[in-house]
């Protein structure tokens, strides 16, 4: 079922469903209200395994609450989620199960600031997972390690910068094994100088064929490493295009107003 | 026939001490475990667990005290529960502790950030672990000072159970007094003894509130 030893290059060129994958994000006509506010129509989208998809649009457009749909963060009023054949419900056990299987990592890290580093790492795999404290200590060294910064291991994460903390979550979500990472704006909290490092740990990820959605408004990030950017207003998804396209022949008259704000800052 | 007030009465009193010091311990521990049920309905975003956990506590922090341990008092024989002054006030101080208590740490609880429990959500953390993992470490800081105020409130509180016929310092003060028509005396005796109760436990309050308050 998985293609993870086919040596399965994103091509912009060609459909992921033409490939005969399966896809492991299903969304079909995803309706959210926030009490009289529609505040995602209709959604439909298909994210095939290891497929990287951006996620972008003005301030208010449904963004974050389209990918919060995805792990129950939000609950949706009405249409279908199925997230690795698991069709998302509100049976406590069916969104913990799910969210297990999907790693977010948010605008504010969120780390827990009464645990050291490691344990933030550790306290998943141990309580989800039921990993020994041994094997939950390995792993997440494995993975601190993977985001350079196995040296802050037993450090608070009041201690670290906004970069080391990002990292750290990322690191956090690794530990799960997830099957798909979301990001909601992962770099908009930090500091310029900071930018860099999450995102180079970002297209280290995605180099290793993670499933990602990521909300975010690095354009470079979007055309070196996303297979399709999509873009929303008021709710809707109203482009949704490889890379190539998306900024090099908008035709969407929003997308062109978008682009050239974003690009001007 | 008028008794001396001699080491004897000084006992009388300790032993009410010791009364009001067990009767606390039992209303802030049965009080305490009601108060984190009445916390986590209150917090549970199930519509109806908080609209019984609010009024809960709305009746027991709008009526005094005193009208609590009656209602036990009078109103458990009438429900066809016989009891006796122990028991009464027991459950009444119970009762009253779980709403503040309760209160308390609802507070502790929704002051720590969405983000934090959205993450341990994000993890896969059942409701459970999410709690005892994530949020109660983080509410118990917050918390711990208002905590401790509220158990000084609940010792001092103790002697209105004194009216309902139970033997606690107050009482055995006033027993002591109406035996040895030294009332002055045997009042400032259990003052000092409620003083030397309460008073570290404020300080320790106070010192917490403000360490916390440093820190946040
Ligand atoms: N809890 C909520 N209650 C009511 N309205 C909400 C709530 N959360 C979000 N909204 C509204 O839903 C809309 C979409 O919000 P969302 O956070 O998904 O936007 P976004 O595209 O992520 O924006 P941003 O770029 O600012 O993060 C906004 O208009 C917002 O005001
Ligand atoms: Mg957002």
């Amino acid at each position: 079922m998985t293609d993870k030893d086919s040596g399965f290059e994103p091509d912009h060129n060609v459909s992921h469903f033409a490939v005969g994958k399966e896809p492991i994000i299903t969304i079909e006509d995803l309706n959210k209200w926030f009490g009289d506010f529609h505040a995602l129509k209709n959604i439909n989208l298909q994210v095939a395994e290891r497929e990287r998809v951006v996620i972008c649009g003005p301030s208010g457009s449904g963004k974050s609450t389209l990918i919060r749909c995805i792990n129950h963060l939000d609950v949706f009023q009405k249409g279908r989620i199925v997230v690795d054949g698991n069709e998302l419900t509100n049976v406590a056990r069916n969104v913990d199960a799910i969210r297990a299987e999907v790693g977010m990592v948010f605008q504010q890290f969120n780390l827990f600031p009464h645990l050291t580093v490691l344990q933030n790492c550790m306290l998943a795999p141990m309580r989800v997972r039921g990993k020994s404290k041994a094997e939950a200590s390995q792993t997440a060294m494995k993975f601190l390690e993977r985001v350079r910064i196995p040296e802050q291991a037993s450090k608070y994460p009041a201690e670290l910068s906004g970069g080391q903390q990002q990292r750290v979550a990322i690191a956090r979500a690794l530990c799960m094994s997830p099957k798909i990472m979301l990001f909601d704006e992962p770099t908009s909290a930090l500091d310029p100088e900071m930018v860099r490092e999450v995102l180079d740990t970002m297209v280290a990820l995605a180099d290793e064929g993670m499933t990602m959605l990521c909300v975010t408004h690095e354009m470079g990030f979007a055309r070196s490493v996303a297979d399709r950017v999509i873009f929303m207003t008021a709710g809707e998804i109203v482009v949704d295009t490889p890379p190539l396209e998306f900024f090099d022949s908008p035709d969407n008259p929003r997308l062109r107003e978008f682009l050239g704000q974003i690009l001007h800052n | 026939m008028i008794q001396s007030f001699d080491y004897n009465a000084v006992l009388v009193i300790l032993s009410g001490v010791k009364a009001t010091l067990i009767l606390s311990a039992i209303a802030f521990g049965m009080g305490g475990f009601f108060g984190l049920l009445v916390a986590l309905a209150r917090t549970s975003g199930i519509k109806l667990l908080e609209r019984l956990s609010s009024a809960y506590i709305d009746f027991f922090q709008g009526t005094p005290m005193l009208l609590q341990l009656f209602l036990a008092y009078y109103g458990l024989p009438v429900l066809g529960f016989p009891v006796n002054p122990w028991t009464a006030v027991t459950i009444g101080l119970t009762l009253h502790a779980s709403a503040y208590l309760g209160e308390i740490w609802r507070g502790g609880i929704q002051a720590v950030p969405r983000g934090q429990t959205e993450a341990a959500a994000a993890l896969g953390l059942s409701y459970h672990h999410r709690m005892r993992d994530v949020v109660f470490p983080q509410a118990f800081r917050l918390s711990l000072a208002p905590t401790v105020g509220f158990s000084v409130q609940l010792i001092k509180g103790t002697s209105l159970a004194a009216i309902i016929g139970f033997v606690e310092l107050s009482r055995s003060a006033q027993i002591i007094a109406s035996t040895t028509y030294k009332p002055l005396l045997a009042y400032g005796v259990a003052g000092i003894f409620y003083f030397a109760i309460c008073f570290p436990l404020s300080m320790y309050s106070m010192r917490l509130a403000k360490k916390y308050n440093r820190e946040a």
